[in-house]
């Protein structure tokens, strides 16, 4: 019989602890499919955050260290420092990436820490229970703001992306999305380009996936993933913001 | 041990902690132990080893997290408010069970407060700081000798334990100067061997060596269940470290005493003066330095109270922290006084003098 | 013997390096030592002091409450560290920069135009090296010969003028302390 789909070797055989519908498993996927791509899974350390992903620890079959709130680029580097012969990679959510590491990550990125941020933008914070991130939309409801987000008061969403992209070290900035099958293979691209960077010691590299949360938005599944286009896209561009490499003329 | 030289405390313990195979710093700088940080950015890159300027003391704190998660041998130091900021940290670390060390170059508090040298982190440094049940293992040194020698003993005991180990100095000590010497620095491949006594447990590749692994630095424990586990397990160690770590100095303690001083860090010189002064009169009094201040060493003090002992006196640079400690060591058996100076201020073997004299 | 002494003056004139070749000196010649600066915002332009002790014992308190060696390069320095000063001490004040006489029981008193010396020397820069003179010349603090090789060591290769103008102004404290 022919194998057409099988769990990664790079994922552990334990039960993700995402609710029905959640894209978090799709982008573990993409990342450890291409650690085993690049066979690096013996080799790569990486970080799970404070969030939904808090578990990451127990998903990826690498050795793995979980951080405190917001400061996984932090540990990251101290890793990265201490074992510049292994692959570093750290995942984050918004409210963890975006507002409470806000000072990490900028610093990290702007060191070039050779270290990959895998950024996952739903625009509210999940295991918290469905409170505002800082990238929660203008006018939308969460539980912390139930007459929905006024930017006059709390401010607009933050473009992390974008904001990263002022900064000179960084290596490879791209902004994908996990809402389409297109999109997600082009997602996979992405994560290949970043880690495929960081192997080759080029510097940092970052990740971000538009996603959904259909617990917390109260969406079902297909239909989060239609709201966040209509919604999230047009705020969230599409697109790689840096690629130095192709800056480079290739190489 | 090396020839003697004339070093700032804060430079002598850097040095010392190059030497005992720190090769990973992580710090922001805060006065009074900029040398500290200064001497680490210097000395650092001629052995090949890591410093980095954080951008918070957060920062550094997590990235020492990340460094001791991969079983090396990482440093961070601080000042009080800076200090502050790393319990977060310290108490992830104290979870996850990393070893790692911590100076603290105190002064004064609380906020801002000043730069000049206070002992006002007692309180911070053994009895939490951080969130949740765990220890830090305290080493207060005394001279700029001890500081420095306590940079490997730190090291040591952190790797021991696999629990982070303070150091709390001060700014007088990190700034002043006295003769040191120093050990045989450790070779690298010492430094490497240190490392993989931690390879059940740490961070590193599987290429290369025994098999496979999956190793999680984590301090996270959903279940209630699991969680009481770990915390009753980490008690178990505290406990071994009670019974096999407790350090102390007795300076004159006899029979013939007719008052016990207790003082720990630079204030124990001080008091060290004064009853000095006071022997010359005729007058006899010991004092007991705690070396761990946590471990506390309650039995040792409560064994020095020799037969006229009339009174313990306490003497710290704060309002009166470490003498909670000695009132349990002593029990009630004798008075238990306390003398503080807060501010910044150092009080002077004139002013400890008096305070004694008022008792005898 | 236990030598506690304190020098003050203002930021820049040298004083804590006064303290720092003295101790250094005086761990050379196989005593104990400590130097504790005054540090902080006050270390440009207010007033600086230094806490040196020499001793053949072991050193308790670094922090000197009744020094036995008193150097003032300034007032206001000579108001707060003069009175405590112990019986049988010395105290060296810069007249140049201390317009009132102090009288303290049983201790000596040095007064000398210092800044103006130096200059006379070549700089005021040397100004630390003639009260360094100043003390080991009437205290016999450390050996002059330890000191010499010290800044030798420390100058010669730098600066060889500069090394024998600081080794001149030595021996001119020396000379002074005497008289």
């Amino acid at each position: 019989m022919e194998i057409v789909a099988q769990r990664p070797k790079s994922l552990r055989d334990v039960q993700f602890t995402y609710c029905p519908g959640c894209l978090h498993g799709v982008a573990h996927r993409l990342i450890a499919e291409t650690m085993d791509e690049y066979g690096i899974r013996d080799n790569t350390m990486g970080i799970a955050p404070v969030g939904c992903s808090v578990f990451a620890y127990k998903f990826f079959d690498c050795d793995m260290a979980q951080a405190a709130h917001g400061r996984a680029p932090a540990v990251a580097t101290g890793m990265k420092r201490a074992r510049p012969d292994m692959v570093v990679f750290a995942y984050q959510g918004d409210g963890d990436l975006a507002a409470i590491g806000t000072a990490e990550i900028v610093h990290a990125a702007n060191r070039g820490e050779n270290i990959t941020v895998f950024f996952v933008n739903n625009a509210i914070y999940g295991m918290t229970g469905g409170q505002m991130a800082p990238t929660t939309l203008p006018n939308m409801k969460t539980t912390t703001s139930p007459y929905g987000r006024d930017v006059n008061d709390i401010g607009y969403p933050i473009r992390v992306s974008e904001l990263l992209n002022t900064l000179e070290a960084p290596y490879y900035i791209e902004r994908v999305s996990l809402l389409s099958v297109p999109d997600t293979i082009k997602a996979k691209q992405a994560v290949k380009k970043a880690l495929k960077y960081n192997i080759e010691g080029k510097g940092f590299t970052f990740v971000e996936f538009i996603s959904t949360c259909p617990t917390n938005w109260g969406i079902d599944p297909n239909k989060s993933k239609d709201w966040a286009k209509e919604n999230m896209l047009p705020y969230f561009k599409l697109g790689c913001f840096r690629d130095k490499e192709k800056d480079n003329g290739g190489k | 041990m090396s020839q003697k030289i004339l070093m700032k405390g804060n430079e002598a313990v850097a040095e010392a902690a190059i030497r005992a195979g720190c090769r990973l710093y992580f710090a922001y700088p805060i006065t009074p132990q900029s040398e500290l940080i200064e001497y680490m950015a210097k000395m650092m890159p001629k052995v090949n080893g890591t410093f980095l300027q954080a951008e918070s003391e957060v920062s550094a704190i997590n990235m020492v997290y990340g460094a001791a998660g991969c079983g090396k041998r990482v440093m961070t130091s601080s000042s009080s408010p800076g200090i502050s900021l790393k319990m977060e940290g310290i108490s992830y670390l104290a979870g996850a069970e990393l070893p790692s060390v911590i100076i603290n170059v105190q002064r004064g508090g609380p906020g801002l407060g000043d730069i000049q040298p206070a002992q006002g982190d007692y309180f911070q440094a053994t009895k939490g700081g951080g969130h949740g049940d765990y220890r830090l293992i305290v080493l207060a040194p005394n001279s700029v000798q001890e500081f420095a020698d306590m940079a490997s003993e730190a090291f040591d005991l952190a790797d021991k334990y696999r629990n982070p180990v303070m150091i709390l100095s001060d700014g007088l000590l990190g700034q002043m100067m006295e003769p040191v010497s120093f050990k045989e620095s450790k070779t690298d491949e010492e430094i490497e061997e240190l490392g993989k006594q931690h390879y059940e447990w740490c961070m590193h590749p599987n290429t290369g060596y025994t098999e496979r692994h999956h190793n999680e630095i984590n301090s996270l424990e959903i279940d209630p269940n699991v969680l009481e586990q770990h915390v009753l397990e980490l008690e178990k160690k505290y406990k071994l470290i009670e019974q096999n770590e407790i350090k102390y100095e007795e300076y004159k303690v006899s029979d013939d005493n007719e008052i016990l001083c207790v003082a720990f860090g630079i204030s124990s010189r001080v008091v060290k003066s004064a009853i000095n002064e006071l022997e010359k009169e005729g007058h006899s009094i010991g004092l007991v330095r705690p070396i761990t201040v946590w471990p506390y060493p309650y039995e040792a003090i409560a064994k020095a109270i020799g037969p006229k002992v009339k009174k313990v006196i306490v003497f710290e640079l704060n309002l009166g922290q470490m003498v909670e400690d000695v009132r349990l060591a002593v029990n009630g058996k004798v008075p238990v006084d306390f003398m503080g100076k807060v501010g910044g201020i150092v009080f002077t073997p004139a002013e400890v003098k008096e305070k004694i004299e008022e008792s005898l | 013997m236990t030598y506690e002494m304190i020098c003050s003056g203002f930021g820049g004139q040298g004083v804590l390096t006064i303290g720092r070749f003295l101790a250094q000196s005086g761990m050379k010649e196989g005593k104990n030592v400590s130097w504790l600066p005054s540090y902080g915002p006050e270390m440009r332009g207010g007033t600086a002091n230094v806490s040196v002790v020499i001793s053949d014992e072991e050193i308790a308190s670094p922090v000197v409450s009744n020094p036995n060696v008193v150097v003032a390069l300034n007032q206001p320095s000579l108001d707060k560290f003069g009175p405590p000063t112990r019986k049988g001490g010395v105290i060296f004040v810069n007249t140049d920069m201390c317009p009132k006489k102090i009288v303290v029981e049983g201790v000596d008193i040095v007064y000398a135009p210092m800044s103006q010396m130096a200059n006379d020397i070549g700089s005021p820069m040397v100004l630390n090296m003639l009260a360094i003179g100043m003390i080991i010349g009437k205290t016999g603090m450390v050996k002059y010969e330890t000191l010499e090789e010290d800044l030798t060591s420390y100058m010669a290769g730098r600066n060889p003028d500069l090394l024998k103008m600081n080794l001149a102004a030595i021996k001119k404290g020396m000379e002074v302390a005497n008289q």
